[in-house]
This record gives C-alpha cells, structure tokens and sequence, in this order.
C-alpha cells in the first residue's frame, strides 16, 4: 500500500494543484515511498471501537447572533491581490 | 549601555516601574543590538520606527501610572504572526509582498498591554521544519557554538525550528522575549538547543486569529523568554478569550507569575518509560536523571508512569498535521494575494500549478503532496482515520497517567542542537526531532522547555514539563525549580557583531 510510484506522485501533485516536473517524479516517488512505509507502523495498533479525534479541546462551538459584524472592506481585501481590477480579483481568462 | 540587551523583563519591569530606566533607553539598546546581529539571520523585517514610537508612548503610559508587566518590553514577532502594515509572509515565496490588513489577536494582545516591536522573525517555511532551514529566506544560526569540538569551533549550528528566529532573537540578546508557535514541537525543541525557555500553553488558551495557518487543530501560539518568570509573565499577556477563533477557550487566565512558588513539595511528577529511546545519547539520559534528582530535592514525588502509545504519536502526525496543512494551503492560488506565476497564454489551472511550484519550498510541496494522498479517496480510512483514532489513543495514555501525577518530566530533545546541513536531505532524520515533543501537541497539552545543562560539546540542553490541561501554573512552578538547580549555564560568546 505504501509504494508510491511515478503514476501516483504525478496523480497527487494534480491534486494537490502543484507542477511537478518530469524529471522530479521518481525522487518523490523515493521520498514519499519511504515516509509512507515508516507511517505503516500504524497498522500494529489496535484501534478497534475508537472512536476518531478530531480535536484536542471538548469544546462547543459557540452560537452567535446571525448579524453582520464585520465587512464594507473591498479595497482592503483586494490591496494584496497580484491582479486586483475594477474592484475585483482578476484571473486568466477561463471562457472563451 | 549595551548591558542593558542583559536585563531580563521582570528586571526592565521593575526598573521602569522605579523610573531608572526610560522604555526609549531600552529600545534604542535593542535596536542597536538587532541592527549588529545580522549574520545571525534572525530577523527579516526590522521595525524600528514602529519600536521608538511604542517605546515613546510605553513612557508615557508608565508616567501615567496605567503600565502593564510589558509596557516598554521590546520584543520581537514570529513572521507566522499577521501584524497589520507589516510584511507578513510565513517566511514563503508563496506570500511575496503580503501586508495584512489585520493583526493576530496575539500580537494584539501585547499592544494592547503596550509592549514595544522590534520586527518579525525567521522561521521554517509555513512553520514545516525543525532546524529553521526551510525558511525562504535562508537558514538562522544558532548563537551557541561548540567548544572545541571535531566540527571546529566556528561551525554553524542549526537553533531548531520551526521558532528558529524567536529562539535565536532571544538567545543572542536581542529581543527580551519573542512569540512563537507549536505544532509538534516548534517552541520546545528550539528553545532547548540554544539555552531559552519556551512554553505553549493549552490547546484554545492563545487564540489562533491572525496566525497564518499550518495544522488547525494542533497550532497554538507561545513566548520564548531567557527566564521561566519572563515566560510567565509575557505568556499571560498573550492568552485569551477571543471571540474571532472558534477554539478559543472561554476561560480567565490566571496569574501565571504567581504561581512561582518554587514550592513543589507534595507535587506528583511522571516520569514515562517509554521516552528512554534505543541509541539516546548518554548525555540526555544523564540530564534527564539529574532533573529527577532536582524535583526530589525539592521535595516531589517521583511516579514511574506509562504511555504505552508514544513511539505511534509520530507517524500519526506525519498523517494527520500534513492533511490539515494539505487543506489549509489550498487558499494559496496566486488571485488573493501573494506570488502569482502565469506563463504566457497560461489556462486558470497552468496559473494554479505555476503559482503554486514556484511558491513553495520542496519541505511544504512533499507535505502539501502527503496530506493530499493520505486525504484522497481510497485512503482516507486507512491512513487519516486511523491516525485519528491512534491520536485519541495517546490521548487516552495522557489522561490515565494525570490520574497519578501532576506533571510530567522529559527531555525535550534527543540530542543538541546540529550541524547546519546534517539533516536536511533526510526528512526522517529530521522528523525524529520531535520524538519527545509532538504526543503532547497531538492531545493538546501545555508544555514548556527549560535550559537544564550543557552537552560535552557546550551546546545547550532542556528538560521539558508536560502539564495537565489548562495546567500551566503548575508547568511553570516546576520549570522554576528546575532553572534554579540547574544555575547559571553562561550564555552564548557574541561572536557575530
């Protein structure tokens, strides 16, 4: 299960929406490989009836009254932006 | 007047209080020493208009008679802290020119009580790392130096990391205290190779608003100080009910200073067996028997614990920060803010891919790429639950072992401070840095570092305190008792002005 190879790195990179280049993928197949095999031991516990956790804190989450409290902040939120225009966030066209 | 860079903050604090010492006389000291510690690559972003106007107004409010424990405190920000008007880039290529709009309700915090900024900090990219050598801007230099070791004396170490630069600052004599941030270890181990105290309180204590995040239910925010008391009181300032973060606990903070009894008679303190690792270094083991030692001087008792799930604490992170990290980073896609790569003619998705090759550094893409597969259909039972469920597991060791004592008493690290270079093309060898520290970051438990001795080498060594939940009083009283026996271990040579 934990044999990563080429077909796989180059599935997870698309995923993972990063360019991998050709020549990157077998070293990354090594790499991943080697730390999924490590992660395996995992399979010696038993962790029948136990239930997942998905966080260290038994908190709530808190209720909070359904009105506006914060907003009306457009430049402030574009000013970062690599391409901000006419008051929005500009991308390489996407419909012909 | 550079002795000054010396004082501790409850001595700047008291001395201010007295008014033998301007908040303005401090600063100036600092950024003085700040400026001449350059080839330690601490800091990225030096702020020292910001410092002399907060030292000014930290003066006034002093004259004032309305003063906190930290007005006037020049202190410095890990860069994963968003400070408005200030580049705030986690230390990746990804943030390129990000400026927040908005401060991190920890820095805030320390505003608010009138300390005083001297810029932000170095740290391993996205906070992935543990010897500060992921950082886009280059690796930090430990301030400590071996002594006449076969590495030669002028070798470079690496000062841990991912609170890299926050260590460093504070160790070199250039900061009175610094924020960092814990995920698996980030404050602890680097507060033991180079000789500071680190502490991270409770999961939901800081809040997390503002912290450029890396693994959502593990981050959470700390101090690193040259003193336990310094570390008490700069961590009250920090914590916190916040409203923005929806883990914040609803909790008042106590007076963590007062807890510095230095009266631990009666106190229970775990030592678990598993923590004796195949191949330690005999020098670890040696101080970690001497720390046994002080607490039972002091009058603790000694109880022999178990946590029979910790060799598994390790690859359960390694599952479950990067799957966390995989989702968190997925805003990174160059329309927001940050980096943007578009080759020519580039479709929306060549942007993505483009943006996000170039931005981030090979230690965040290999995780980014694991979280991505451990999540991906088909696996996700097989790796994220059942880490999730070996998590709940250690978890569990965690509460059965509170049953019989306070705290708990480790190392923080299974070795000195390294080479610079000696880990970083095995990913395994460096993960390994954080045997000690990650189970308690994975059942959220407060844990500090204390400098406790000196390798053969004279490289710093720490001791950590594990505490129970919302315990941090009791973490710091013992960490006191342990600073006190261990005496004064002397400090770094100043070998980079």
């Amino acid at each position: 299960m934990s044999d990563i190879d080429k077909a796989t790195v180059a599935k997870i990179a698309r995923l993972s929406r990063i360019k991998i280049e050709e020549d990157r993928l077998e070293g990354l197949a090594g790499e991943l490989s080697n730390i999924m095999g490590w992660i395996e031991q995992l399979n010696e516990v038993d962790t029948d009836n136990i239930t997942p956790m998905a966080s260290p804190v038994d908190t709530k989450l808190r209720w909070r009254a359904d009105e506006v409290s914060d907003g009306d902040k457009r430049d402030a939120v574009l000013i970062n932006a690599p391409q901000g225009e006419y008051g929005f966030f500009a991308v390489p066209k996407v419909i012909e | 007047m550079t002795d000054l860079t010396k004082l501790k903050i409850a001595e700047a604090r008291d001395a201010l209080a007295k008014g033998d010492l301007t908040s303005l006389e401090l600063t100036e000291a600092h950024i003085k020493a700040v400026e001449a510690s350059s080839p330690l690559n601490a800091f990225i972003v030096k702020t020292p208009e910001i410092a002399l106007k907060n030292a000014k107004a930290a003066d006034e409010r002093i004259k004032a008679g309305n003063a906190t424990a930290m007005t006037g405190i020049p202190v410095a920000i890990k860069d994963l802290f968003a400070t408005k008007g200030v580049r705030t880039t986690a230390c990746s290529h990804i943030l390129d020119g990000f400026v927040p709009e908005y401060e991190s309700t920890v820095t805030q915090n320390l505003w608010d009580d009138g300390a005083v900024m001297l810029g932000k900090l170095n740290m391993d990219e996205f906070a992935m790392g543990s010897s500060n050598e992921t950082s886009h801007y280059g690796p930090v230099k430990n301030p400590w130096r071996a002594k006449g070791s076969a590495k030669g004396s002028n070798a470079d170490f690496v000062p841990g990391g991912s609170s890299g630069g926050s260590v460093t600052s504070v160790a070199a004599f250039t900061a009175m205290g610094a924020t960092a941030s814990d995920t698996g270890g980030s404050i602890r181990q680097p507060a033991a190779f180079t000789g500071t105290f680190g502490i991270k309180p409770t999961y939901g204590r800081c809040s997390r608003y503002g912290m450029v995040a890396f693994a959502s239910s593990l981050d959470q925010a700390g101090v690193v100080t040259r003193s336990v008391r310094d570390g008490a009181i700069m961590l009250e300032s920090v914590c916190g009910f916040d409203a923005k973060d929806s883990t914040s606990a609803q909790m008042d903070v106590p007076n963590f200073e007062a807890a510095l009894t230095g009266d631990i008679r009666g106190m229970k303190i775990g030592i678990p067996k598993e923590y004796h690792l195949d191949g330690m270094p005999k020098e670890i083991e040696a101080l970690w028997d001497k720390g046994i030692a002080w607490v039972k001087d002091a009058g603790a008792e000694i109880i022999d614990i178990s946590l029979p799930h910790t060799k598994y604490a390790l690859p359960a992170y390694y599952i479950i920060a990067p799957a966390e990290a995989s989702s968190n980073l997925a805003r990174y896609d160059g329309v927001r803010y940050g980096l943007r790569s578009a080759p020519m003619g580039a479709s929306l998705e060549d942007m993505y891919e483009a943006t996000r090759a170039a931005g981030f550094g090979e230690e965040v893409q290999r995780r980014i790429m694991i979280g991505t597969y451990v999540l991906s259909a088909g696996y996700y039972d097989a790796y994220y639950l059942k880490a999730q469920k070996v998590r709940q597991l250690i978890s569990n060791d965690f509460k059965t072992a509170y049953q019989k004592c306070d705290v708990i008493l480790t190392p923080t690290a299974p070795s000195a401070a390294f080479a610079m270079g000696e880990k970083s093309d095995d990913p395994l060898a460096m993960y390994l840095n954080d045997v000690f520290t990650v189970p308690a970051s994975l059942a959220g438990l407060p844990g500090a570092s204390v400098p406790a001795g000196l390798s053969s080498d004279g490289l710093p060594l720490g001791l950590q305190i594990l505490g129970q939940p919302w315990d941090e009083a009791n973490v710091l009283k013992t960490c006191g008792v342990i600073e006190a026996a261990a005496g004064d271990l002397g400090a770094p040579a100043i070998w980079w002005e």
